[in-house]
């Protein structure tokens, strides 16, 4: 210890050599961290406040800051709108990210289990694809896939923002990183000794063990089906069967837009997933932090 | 687990394999046979076949496309192109403007994103009351559509009546001629890159949050002997030891934030236009490949642009690794 060591107050120099994580907070680590959920929170609270209001509300100095009561009034013109398809944009997100997420689930779930307990030539070889295949950015191919679906007359269709994203990458190196350890290799032994093939493994020895890690990864994957924007845009964008991303673009386009609409139905797209977030977030957040990549 | 373990044997007596010499039935041999040396196939199928339906062939047909004149609005005017896509790209203003446009967003959008998460992650680092709800709370950016904070942010940086006006505005900017975010570079570029930090700051957070939660504890105890402060603690001991993270991390926003799209798309006054501004200040390269193919209905073009593109990111990424890497080291 240095000559300052005296100097600290008891407390704070017992906590000098402890792991920050055996540390508690003072109020000034509590205070920070209000701040920075306050800004995290800031926008949507916002969003929220216009798309209760009025124009002369949105546009008067200094801003409102607390909620007015035309949300509903706001969300029936949203949902009024010619060519704008609000309502059954919010059906398609649900279709696609559930399609997707359910098929995600299943595919993920039974690679992750052969790569993680099935033995077989050129296993750990192709794992590695597996993983390389994350680092391709998703802009390169995306032109040719365009075409491709022309070709298969999918264009346009509900097809087209399902197909690509059936199965992950990510899925399957997470599943397969989970039952490796969640999964304990006797039991999958005994049962192969009482002859059981490995679909029957899968099934009632795998699946039930997977349950916590299906849940996170089906919460990541629906999370991100519902928010992508670029690929939806350039399949559905002028269609009749918009996701609701591309229906807010089209709400937000056009010679003069009207703020409290747009931001009424950006509400409106998100409250999903804010349910999402309040009774999954724990998942969600031991989705991430076991190492959640690609979004 | 005890439950499941004893179904099987009720649904099969006799296990093929305790009387495989003699009596086995030749079907039982196939179907085991057939199961451990085809079944694993079949079950990491699916992801290569998907993969290489719409992952591959569409970069290898990218590459095709990209040599080729292939436009929309005229099935007619086909052919190989050659390099002519890629001559054109190397005199193209909009395509060098929106390469200047992407890195200058891009740096001002990852480097104060990573180090905040940094000091957002130290923050977590403690024994918190409510400690998960925290962690999810930050998390509200990450599940929020970009498309719906996009159109927030849009209004938030609007010229007349925007809030981020009336803040500069009490500080004294602006109170006679307000800032128009939309019409300088610099100003767009603030605003988007306030955008991407926004929403990915808590989730890289919890990136390193994890990693921070695994560095051994006597690592600290031994920093103690130096009298180590809870900063120097972070810069010396902390922040070296998550670097394969860190690294991690900045390859991600690398990728990521080279092929913006959705905030530049949705913070123009009218989106369907995919122009970037008036005169282009905001355009990057990904809402420049995603006008020529789809506006312009160029995309041959667009598939040469996707390459430069892809080429640009593989080097910066490289580059960013190495950088990283060799500053964690002499920090060491």
């Amino acid at each position: 210890m240095t000559a300052t060591a005296p100097r600290l107050k008891p407390r704070r120099r017992a906590e000098i050599g402890r792991a920050p994580q055996d540390t508690g907070g003072n109020w000034r680590t509590y205070l920070a961290l209000v701040a920075v959920l306050a800004l995290s929170a800031f926008p949507l609270y916002w969003m929220f406040v216009i798309a209760t209001s009025t124009d002369e509300a949105v546009s008067s100095i200094p801003p409102t800051v607390v909620p007015g009561g035309e949300f509903v009034n706001n969300l029936r013109e949203v949902f009024t709108l010619q060519q704008v398809y609000f309502a059954a944009s919010l059906i398609n997100s649900f279709i696609v990210a559930f399609v997707v997420t359910a098929s995600t689930l299943f595919f993920c779930s039974l690679a992750g289990f052969a790569f993680a307990k099935l033995r077989f030539p050129g296993r750990d070889k192709l794992m590695i694809v597996v993983i390389l295949t994350l680092t391709v950015p998703n802009q390169l191919g995306i032109v040719a896939l365009y075409i491709l679906m022309g070709k298969l007359g999918w264009n346009g269709t509900l097809l087209s923002v399902i197909a690509p994203f059936l199965v992950s990458a990510f899925g399957v190196f997470y599943m397969r990183q989970f039952i490796m350890h969640a999964v304990p290799d006797e039991l999958i032994e005994s049962a192969r000794m009482d002859g059981a093939l490995t679909m029957r493994v899968y099934w009632s020895i795998v699946l039930p063990a997977i349950r916590p890690a299906l849940a996170v990864l089906g919460l990541l994957t629906f999370v991100a089906t519902w928010n992508e924007f670029q690929w939806p845009l350039i399949q559905l964008n002028g269609t009749e069967f918009p996701t609701s991303m591309v229906a807010l673009s089209d709400l937000a386009s056009g010679n003069y837009v009207i703020y409290r609409r747009v931001l009424a139905g950006a509400f409106a797209a998100t409250v999903p997933l804010l349910v999402l977030l309040v009774l999954g977030g724990r998942q969600i957040v031991r989705g991430i932090m076991e190492g959640a990549v690609k979004s | 687990m005890s439950l499941t373990r004893s179904a099987p044997p009720t649904a099969n007596p006799e296990p093929a394999h305790r009387r495989a010499s003699e009596s086995a039935p030749k079907q039982r041999n196939w179907l085991h046979r057939f199961d451990n040396k085809r079944v694993p196939y079949l079950l990491i199928s699916p992801f290569f076949l998907l993969f290489a339906i719409f992952g591959l062939f569409p970069i290898v047909f990218n590459g095709i496309v990209a040599l080729r004149n292939w436009r929309l609005d005229d099935p007619t005017l086909t052919g190989w192109a050659g390099l002519a896509n890629f001559e054109k790209l190397i005199h193209d203003e909009a395509f060098w403007n929106a390469l200047g446009n992407t890195f200058g967003i891009f740096i001002l959008a990852t480097v104060p994103q990573l180090l905040i998460a940094l000091m957002v992650a130290n923050l977590l680092n403690r024994k918190l009351r409510g400690n998960t709800w925290w962690r999810v709370g930050v998390l509200l950016p990450y599940v929020t559509p970009v498309a719906a904070s996009t159109l927030v942010f849009a209004v938030f940086f609007a010229r007349d009546n925007g809030m981020a006006n009336w803040l500069l505005s009490l500080v004294g900017f602006g109170q006679d001629t307000p800032l128009d975010w939309r019409a300088y570079k610099w100003s767009s570029w603030i605003a988007i890159a306030t955008m991407v930090n926004w929403k990915w700051i808590g989730y890289n957070a919890l990136l390193y949050l994890s990693a921070m939660q695994s560095i051994p504890k006597d690592v600290y105890e031994a920093a103690a002997v130096d009298g180590a402060g809870p900063w120097r603690q972070l810069w010396r001991i902390t922040v070296p030891m998550i670097q394969p993270v860190v690294i991690f991390t900045v390859v991600l926003s690398t990728i990521g934030g080279l092929q913006l799209f959705n905030e530049p798309m949705l913070f123009e006054e009218n989106p369907a236009a995919a122009s970037g501004g008036s005169n282009g200040q905001w355009q990057t390269i990904a809402q420049l490949i995603y006008k020529v193919g789809w506006k312009d209905l160029n995309l041959g073009y667009a598939a040469a642009m996707s390459w430069a593109l892809f080429v640009i990111i593989l080097i910066i990424a490289a580059l960013n690794a190495l950088a990283t890497n060799r500053l964690g080291g002499g920090r060491r």
